[in-house]
């Protein structure tokens, strides 16, 4: 009985993997011609996940009944609302990516697979409630990451990323699992319950060396300042499809890890880890509004504003507390909205040959060429910079709300003085499509797919988007709540 | 007589060469996956160490665990090596620069 209930609470992992492994014996037989073929039923597969995940976050579920494998993982609300993110992001670039590569004669009937082998391993991140189902889960998303950074190989530059963006992070998972060892040692568990129960005692000097190590190896995964330096060339030296999918999806898996590890795991002992999360949290805002200053390329210039969001994220889980939770878990949906917007926006940018375009310069006077897609690219620079009548700056309310009820009200003002620096560069890019000279670089035409995906996006993060504070609200606070609820 | 302090401290020892050889080696790529690998030999020592310290198996599943990814890690970090240097024609750690800034 116990195992036919883990089993029906991992049933999203088990459809990923038991597909994943079907359409890699359809990849292996069909080739490179079925790689269409297989992106599709890998969204549907996605679809089907995401439909079986729903109900966990409606229904708000959490404590032990949705516990299992012997509290390895959680079926919870928080995995939920972590799981649905993360599919969206992927569900998108298995959207967008097979006509970028097709371009390249670089489409491999694999990518979908990396894709659904990274989705489970991200599942698997969100609802890992034991080190070793967290470190597993890690490594499932990261080794298929690193190939996707490589993918497309005539590109010297996407080797590069791949090769930097595979020894940053196998170095980020070497200090995560030395943290993991020693909090192990110290406290006698690796399970989150036995870990938060003997941290509540008294603390010892190696366990707090522990909780140190397994966050600096999260804040790289997550890419917070100082361990940020790998993003800025993984997110330009990558393809554009493989960008998109690592602002969303990986992100949104390694920010709830965190999230998970540091309010439930070293939940007891949260004086250990504020300061740590308060100064990455101001350095991250600082670094990445200030490193995007000056960018030509449109891909770094968005790497750094992830930066900086991933600050503005982490005031929430500053908080420490079930509102801070709620606050970064709605800024976090809202952000993927903007990111997919963002990058499917940037995909859309193609000179007369199709050839991608990076470069602001050439983006002047896009408002004159192409008027509809200088609009979408301004509503996301504005929400970027969270400016008021477009839904990023709801994110950011929330955050700063939470943060003033908790009364960090110097994080609360640096942050706020932060985002004024960085909507400098947001509209920069703004000011070079409305008001400099047409460059008339980008001419190419975009696909049916595209479009709908920006319109669809745009509207979200548009003032539209305010009609769904209240379910996301909501939402949200379930999710939080499944994560303060402690068995 | 060895006791638990001797293991951590040469894991502590260990894993600090590791994290040292990646920044301070400006050579070739291939030491830096040989002080990844001695990272995870690291923490695979510390897990040992402290299953039989707590009479408690789960270290050393734990270390069957890390093994295993590392030898997937190990794999995939020297294909992407490959495909680098059939671009670049070099493995120079001070040559990854196309990108800067």
């Amino acid at each position: 009985m116990e195992l036919l209930r883990s089993l029906a609470i991992t049933g999203t992992e088990e459809v990923l993997s038991i597909s994943g492994l079907i359409l890699l014996l359809a990849a292996a037989w069909g080739g490179d011609k079925a790689s269409r073929a297989i992106s599709i039923a890998a969204v549907a597969v996605l679809t089907v996940c995401a439909v079986l995940t729903a109900p966990a976050l409606c229904q708000a579920a959490m404590g032990p009944g949705v516990s299992a494998w012997n509290g390895q993982f959680s079926g919870d609300a928080f995995a939920a609302f972590g799981k649905l993110l993360v599919y969206a992001g992927a569900a998108v670039t298995l959207i967008v990516a097979p006509a970028f590569f097709e371009r390249d004669n670089a489409m491999r009937s694999e990518f979908p697979l990396l894709v659904l082998f990274a989705a489970m391993g991200m599942g698997m991140m969100v609802s890992a409630t034991d080190m070793l189902a967290l470190y597993i889960g890690l490594e499932l998303n990261s080794l298929a990451a690193y190939v996707m950074a490589a993918f497309l190989r005539s590109d010297e530059r996407s080797a590069e990323a791949g090769l930097k963006y595979f020894v940053l992070g196998s170095l980020a998972s070497g200090i995560l699992l030395y943290g993991i060892s020693l909090t192990y040692g110290f406290t006698g568990s690796t399970s989150f319950a036995g870990i938060h129960v003997a941290l509540a005692g008294p603390l010892s000097m190696g366990a707090v060396f522990g909780v140190v190590f397994v966050l600096a190896g999260l804040a790289f995964k997550v890419s917070a300042a100082p361990f940020h330096m790998w993003t800025p060339d993984v997110y330009e030296g990558a393809p554009t499809p493989v960008t998109t999918f690592f602002a969303t999806a990986p992100k949104v898996a390694a920010l709830g890890l965190l999230m998970r590890v540091s309010l439930f795991a070293f939940g007891a002992q949260p004086g250990v880890w504020q300061q740590i999360v308060i100064f990455v949290a101001l350095l991250s805002i600082v670094i990445g509004a200030l490193g995007a200053i000056g960018q030509d390329n449109i891909k770094r210039l968005l790497a750094y504003s992830s930066i900086n969001n991933v600050g503005f994220m982490l005031i929430g889980l500053a908080c420490a507390n079930q509102a801070g939770a709620a606050a970064m878990l709605v800024y976090l949906a809202i952000y993927v909205a903007m990111s997919i917007a963002g990058f499917v926006a940037v995909l859309m940018l193609r000179d007369e040959n199709g050839a991608p375009v990076e470069s602001i310069a050439a983006m002047a006077g896009l408002s004159k060429t192409r008027p509809a897609l200088a609009l979408a690219l301004a509503a996301v620079m504005f929400s970027l910079a969270g400016i008021p009548p477009l839904f990023g700056f709801w994110g950011k309310f929330v955050v700063f709300q939470a943060a003033v009820q908790a009364g960090l009200l110097t994080l609360a003002a640096i942050g706020i003085a932060a985002s004024v620096i960085g909507a400098f560069y947001y509209i920069k890019v703004v000011k070079v499509m409305y008001f400099d000279e047409a460059a008339d670089v980008v001419r190419g035409r975009s696909d049916v797919a595209q479009r709908v995906l920006l319109f669809v996006s745009v509207v979200a993060i548009s003032p539209l988007g305010y009609l769904l504070t209240k379910s996301l609200g909501v939402l949200a606070g379930h999710a939080a709540a499944a994560l303060f609820h402690i068995a | 007589m060895i006791g638990i302090e001797h293991y951590v401290g040469v894991s502590a020892i260990l894993f600090v060469l590791g994290v040292l050889g990646i920044f301070l080696n400006r050579k070739n790529v291939i030491v830096i996956l040989m002080a990844i690998e001695l990272i995870l030999l690291a923490v695979n020592l510390n897990f040992v160490a402290f299953s039989a310290f707590l009479h408690d198996l789960v270290g050393q599943i734990f270390a069957m665990f890390v093994l295993t990814v590392a030898a997937g890690e190990a794999a995939i970090g020297l294909a992407i090596l490959v495909i680098y240097f059939r671009g670049r024609g070099t493995i120079a750690v001070d040559d990854v620069n196309r990108m800067k800034g």
